[in-house]
């Protein structure tokens, strides 16, 4: 699937999560953090920063090792991303939602 | 005389004496297999016993009664392993020396890791059902019970049977229709994942069941803390479910031996390859079961497919010849869904679980995904093919260890 995003032709799975990471920037993390009603500040940010790096290292993200990563902890990852906030964060950050094993 | 140990005689350790028995030369290997406790239960009998369908003595045998003659069972706790030295310490202060290693210490539940889970409430209106103590105490609570708000909850993923909780509310909804009071009892499903289960095609099918039974679920909750006094759940956005009875799933984690031993991962789990079971740091240890990292189900049905394949594989590294890269992450799970029926599943790594029959393609006489009596029974049947098949590492006809995609509807 393709949706429109800041302007620019993006690959999208159905839930609307960036297929191609290479293809995300900055401007489309404000638009998909503005559907999600959020408006990054800084410190929104440093934790998609750290998403990313993790994306990139190949580690699996769960919300158990975002409290213990030192950069956030999860009482505030819920008051910057409400709700959901693994998954809104890594939509944002341009990154697969994390698959959790069973 | 070379010497393989293995730690822990739960299912996937006892599977693995009795493979391994037949195939090591006694003249040649000594197996070793030990473990701290007396009683082997019988696991996903803890799901039944609340309901008062299994007695205890359906569910515990001894340990020793399934210990190959030729294996020798060392009771008694295990301090640590030294991996680099080969060693198993005791606590007793002996040792044992080792040529291969074979880790099957198994997951438990970890209440202590949520604020207020083993409070005051704990085992009076706060319940586990994945230990015996839990699982009697909540059969005790539940047969004088008057109704009021049930909530079955899961704290985090990866959990031991993930399919248990919601088996547990089935057969709660089952279980108060037949006693006359479901309309005294609202029964709510908390998840911390987005839908009823992992895989969509599974998801769809259980949340239409869900509905059905009139079963409200909660998902996307993370759990911050169990509120003893006002008996809420609260998660970390502030969302607050209230319950008379909660009947929690809580985090799983491996053995502390694990931990003791610097081979576990944040949970205690050993980072393990998941198509070898070989250790990722360790060529002379593998490891079998819940106690590994791999992104399998941590299921009876999981360690003994991968029991089957470790067996080969232990063979080959005897032999000095490359392992076989062949689990596949094959779980086969019942999913008892109350009223006598039950689904089954058939999934692994790659494959979600679909429609379909098993285990003869388009005969069955098993279905799968869908409800079915001859599912129930099947599952009861299970409780028999457990103590008299499975723990015996005889293969189970017709079932191959690694999954068929032949009579599946994948689109």
């Amino acid at each position: 699937m393709e949706k429109v995003i800041a302007g620019k032709t993006i690959a999208v799975n159905e839930e609307g999560y960036l297929t191609d990471f290479k293809q995300w920037d900055k401007a489309i993390a404000d638009e998909l953090a503005a559907e999600a009603e959020i408006s990054l500040s800084p410190r929104h940010w440093e934790v998609l920063n750290y998403l990313q790096t993790e994306f990139k290292n190949e580690v699996p993200l769960s919300i158990r090792k975002i409290g213990k990563s030192g950069v956030v902890d999860i009482k505030e990852f819920y008051q910057l991303f409400p709700k959901a906030p693994l998954k809104t964060a890594t939509k944002i950050a341009g990154i697969p939602k994390p698959a959790s094993c069973i | 005389m070379k010497h393989l140990v293995i730690l822990g005689a739960g299912t996937a350790g006892t599977m693995m004496a009795n493979h391994l028995s037949h195939e090591l030369k006694k003249a040649d290997w000594k197996i070793s297999i030990i473990d701290e406790k007396e009683e082997h239960h019988y696991q996903p009998g803890y799901l039944f016993l609340p309901f008062d369908i299994y007695t205890p003595d359906d569910i515990i045998k001894s340990i020793e009664e399934f210990i190959p003659k030729h294996a020798s069972l060392v009771k008694g706790k295990i301090d640590k392993v030294e991996p680099k030295e080969n060693k198993v310490k005791m606590a007793d202060g002996s040792e044992l020396n080792y040529d291969i290693l074979i880790v099957a210490t198994g997951a438990k539940i970890a209440p202590e890791e949520t604020e207020g889970m083993k409070g005051s409430e704990w085992h009076k209106s706060v319940f586990d059902f994945y230990t015996f103590e839990g699982s009697l105490a909540l059969r005790n609570k539940l047969r004088n019970w008057e109704g009021g708000k049930l909530v079955v909850h899961i704290t985090e993923m990866p959990i031991k049977c993930p399919v248990a909780p919601l088996e547990f509310a089935f057969l709660a909804d089952s279980f108060f229709r037949h006693k006359h009071m479901r309309d005294k009892v609202e029964i709510t499903y908390v998840t911390p994942l987005s839908g009823a289960f992992t895989k969509p095609k599974a998801t769809e099918a259980l949340e239409h069941l869900l509905e059905e039974k009139h079963i409200k679920i909660e998902s996307d909750f993370a759990i911050e803390h169990v509120d003893n006094e006002k008996k809420e759940i609260v998660d970390y956005g502030g969302r607050a479910i209230p319950f008379d009875i909660l009947v929690t799933v809580p985090t799983n984690k491996g053995d502390e031996v694990m931990e003791r031993s610097g081979m576990g991962d944040d949970l205690n789990y050993v980072p393990a390859n998941k198509a070898t079971l070989q250790s990722k740091e360790y060529a002379n240890v593998f490891v079998l079961g819940d106690a590994s990292n791999i992104p399998a189900s941590k299921a009876g049905s999981v360690a003994h497919f991968e029991a089957e394949i470790l067996t080969e594989n232990i063979l080959r590294y005897i032999k000095g010849e490359p392992l076989k890269e062949e689990f596949d992450g094959h779980a086969n799970c019942f999913i008892e869904t109350g009223n006598g029926k039950a689904l089954l599943i058939d999934f692994n790594y790659t494959h979600e679980p679909v429609e379909g029959s098993f285990p003869f393609p388009g005969i069955g006489p098993l279905k799968l995904l869908k409800e079915s009596r001859m599912n129930h029974l099947g599952k009861l049947a299970f409780r028999w093919i457990y103590w008299n098949v499975l723990l015996k590492g005889t293969h189970i006809p017709f079932v191959s260890a690694t999954m068929s995609e032949a009579g599946k509807k994948y689109n």
